[in-house]
């Protein structure tokens, strides 16, 4: 009775995905269900579309320079909620969280007129900037976790062995951080890499991410070569998590954290 | 041996608005055994931490070699510490946990492996070397924080509670092997304990502190024989405290019909209120009145093996102490009168 209830659950989970997937393999050039033979037509068509070339390289860019600005920020702002003798930390725990309650619409409108008049509309500065904001909760988060189970003892005790605070920070702090690093990253990544509504508001042909392309191609053309886009998208996606759990245990990460 | 390693002047430090320490004077000579001794929150830790560098006074300087060390971190103050939870680096083999003092110091890698092994060697730990701290046994791990700890012969050595986290047996054992290894090496050491037992029987000299401040400095022997107060006398060891007044220099009435003589090194003023111990082993249980003796009623017996704790009301209802070696000269049970001896020369006069 259990099995069939996870089953029909993780049945009704999927069951857009698999829709997808099945129908990038469709030779004909209408989005229906079922399909009516295989090709891999769509494929090549998605890989070789120009707009989607250019957006693939700026998802790139885009999630790495904001992966790898968030996590010391986020990093530094956990350990200051954690450690420092911040007044009202409450509040900075609040505000720091903040973003994950904003609507999409509201951020993207607000980077937009801040954007605008500061001038940097056609810059891809701007998009790392918004995803930094953006997946900075999820670095947050991930790493207060860490610092909360990390006993300052360690801390003073490396400084009594002659550690100065950096080396302290270095040798003893960065390697007991590790589960929530690694957590902030991936979670960071697969954020940053999947941010659709605010990327919208501020990019144009030029700066858009993956998932813009494919909106706009959407909106344009409906042929399934998005489906065989979608399709790329979730399996590179996955590959990566995978990699991830195979590579440094995603499962230990989230279950405990010593 | 006269020394002086550690001073502190005047040392005070508060938190919040609560004061951990009061003004604290004290000099550690060099190769001492020195405990602080006190109940949680008399500021013993905090006496600790403030050698240690991990906080500073909130008034009052801090000397090591005679060097101002006040407000120099604790990376470069060049002493051992050994925390209550070990605090050995997770994510660190033994080994490494050990070297990284020396590491720290950038000394030459034949000099590390040469220095590593030697501390190994010496808390028995010499295969020990590629676990992990997670892998060792309570007193395993303390022995590794001592040997890391020592490895890079630290001008002091601190100990904040080592033995508190072990059971008792292991907790022994360890306490032995603690007094050994400091006195082979050497070093001068401050060892922080609420246990009186521990700090009897490892120190050279004992600090008993209470309420940010110590109430008595002196050789163990010292501390406890002559306790300087009434919260010494109560902590040091169990004690029976009588209050009375002096009739004579060498008399006390504890009531109209009890008075009881004691030698005590300065004459009583006759008239003054005095408060005295007496220790519970000193107590004896006679079988008649005679030369000193004083009735009282058996109210609880608490057998211990070796001997038994009777608990004793005297006729002007002060309660008594006494341990009986078993077996008990006389039969013992509850409501029994019972006569005690208590010799003259077994008193302490409190301040």
């Amino acid at each position: 009775m259990l099995n069939a209830a996870v089953i029909a659950l993780v049945a009704f989970m999927t069951l857009p995905t698999v829709v997808v997937i099945v129908v990038s393999f469709n030779p004909t050039a209408i989005l229906s269900f079922p399909p009516s033979g295989f090709s891999l037509r769509w494929y090549v068509n998605a890989l070789t579309y120009p707009q989607f070339q250019r957006a693939a390289v700026n998802s790139l860019w885009v999630t790495l320079g904001a992966v790898a600005l968030a996590l010391p920020i986020g990093t530094a702002a956990a350990l200051a909620l954690e450690r420092g003798r911040l007044r009202m930390p409450t509040l900075w725990a609040t505000l720091l969280l903040s973003p994950l309650v904003v609507p999409g619409v509201a951020a993207g409108l607000g980077f937009l007129i801040l954007a605008a008049s500061l001038g940097l509309l056609r810059s891809r500065a701007v998009l790392i900037a918004a995803h930094v904001a953006l997946v900075l909760p999820f670095v947050v988060r991930s790493v207060w976790v860490s610092a909360r189970n990390l006993d300052a003892t360690l801390e003073r005790a490396a400084a009594s062995l002659g550690a100065t605070p950096w080396r302290v920070f270095r040798r003893v702090t960065l390697p007991l951080l590790r589960p929530g690093l690694f957590a902030a990253l991936l979670f960071a990544g697969v954020v940053s890499v999947n941010e659709f509504v605010v990327s919208l508001f501020i990019s144009n042909r030029v700066t858009e991410i993956l998932p813009v392309a494919m909106y706009s191609y959407v909106v344009n053309y409906t042929d399934p070569t998005i489906a065989a886009m979608s399709t790329l998208f979730i399996t590179a996606t996955f590959a990566l998590v995978w990699l991830a759990d195979r590579f440094v245990g995603l499962g230990r990460v989230f279950l405990h954290h010593r | 041996m006269d020394n002086a390693v550690v001073e502190l002047r005047g040392c005070t430090r508060d938190y919040g608005g609560v004061r951990a320490v009061d003004a604290m004077d004290l000099v550690i000579f060099e190769g001492e055994f020195l405990s602080l001794l006190g109940p949680s929150g008399c500021g013993k830790t905090t006496t600790l931490n403030l050698v240690a560098g991990f906080v500073e006074p909130t008034a009052g300087r801090i000397l090591i070699d005679g060097e101002d060390v006040t407000g120099v971190p604790a990376h470069l103050r060049g002493l051992g510490v050994v925390f209550q939870s070990y605090a050995l680096f997770p994510h660190l083999s033994v080994y490494e946990n050990v070297a990284f003092g020396l590491r720290e110091r950038r000394a030459p890698a034949a000099e590390i492996a040469r220095r590593v092994g030697e501390a190994l060697e010496l808390v028995r730990l010499d295969r020990q070397g590629r676990q992990r701290p997670a892998e060792l046994s309570g007193g395993m791990q303390q022995r590794v924080a001592l040997a890391r700890a020592l490895v890079y012969r630290p001008r002091v050595l601190l100990l904040d509670e080592p033995l508190a986290a072990l059971d008792k047996k292991l907790r022994e054992e360890m306490r032995d092997e603690l007094r050994a290894i400091q006195r082979s090496v050497g070093i001068t050491t401050v060892f922080v304990t609420h246990d009186q037992a521990e700090a009897l029987g490892l120190s050279d000299r004992i600090a008993v502190m209470s309420r940010g401040r110590i109430e008595q400095l002196g050789a163990p022997r010292e501390i406890y024989e002559r306790p300087a107060s009434r919260f010494v006398a109560d902590f040091i060891g169990a004690s029976t405290v009588l209050r009375g007044r002096a009739v004579a220099p060498d008399m006390v009435a504890l009531s109209r019909d009890l008075t009881i003589r004691v030698i005590v090194a300065e004459a009583l003023r006759v008239g003054e209120e005095v408060e005295l111990a007496i220790r519970p082993e000193r107590v004896r249980l006679v079988a008649g009145p005679a030369d000193g003796t004083a009735e009282a009623r058996i109210e609880g017996l608490v057998y211990q093996g070796s001997m038994t704790e009777v608990s004793a009301r005297l006729g002007d209802g002060q309660r008594v102490l006494a341990f009986v070696t078993e077996p008990a000269p006389i039969p013992l049970a509850p409501g029994h009168l019972v006569h005690l001896k208590l010799p003259a020369d077994a008193f302490m006069v409190l301040a």
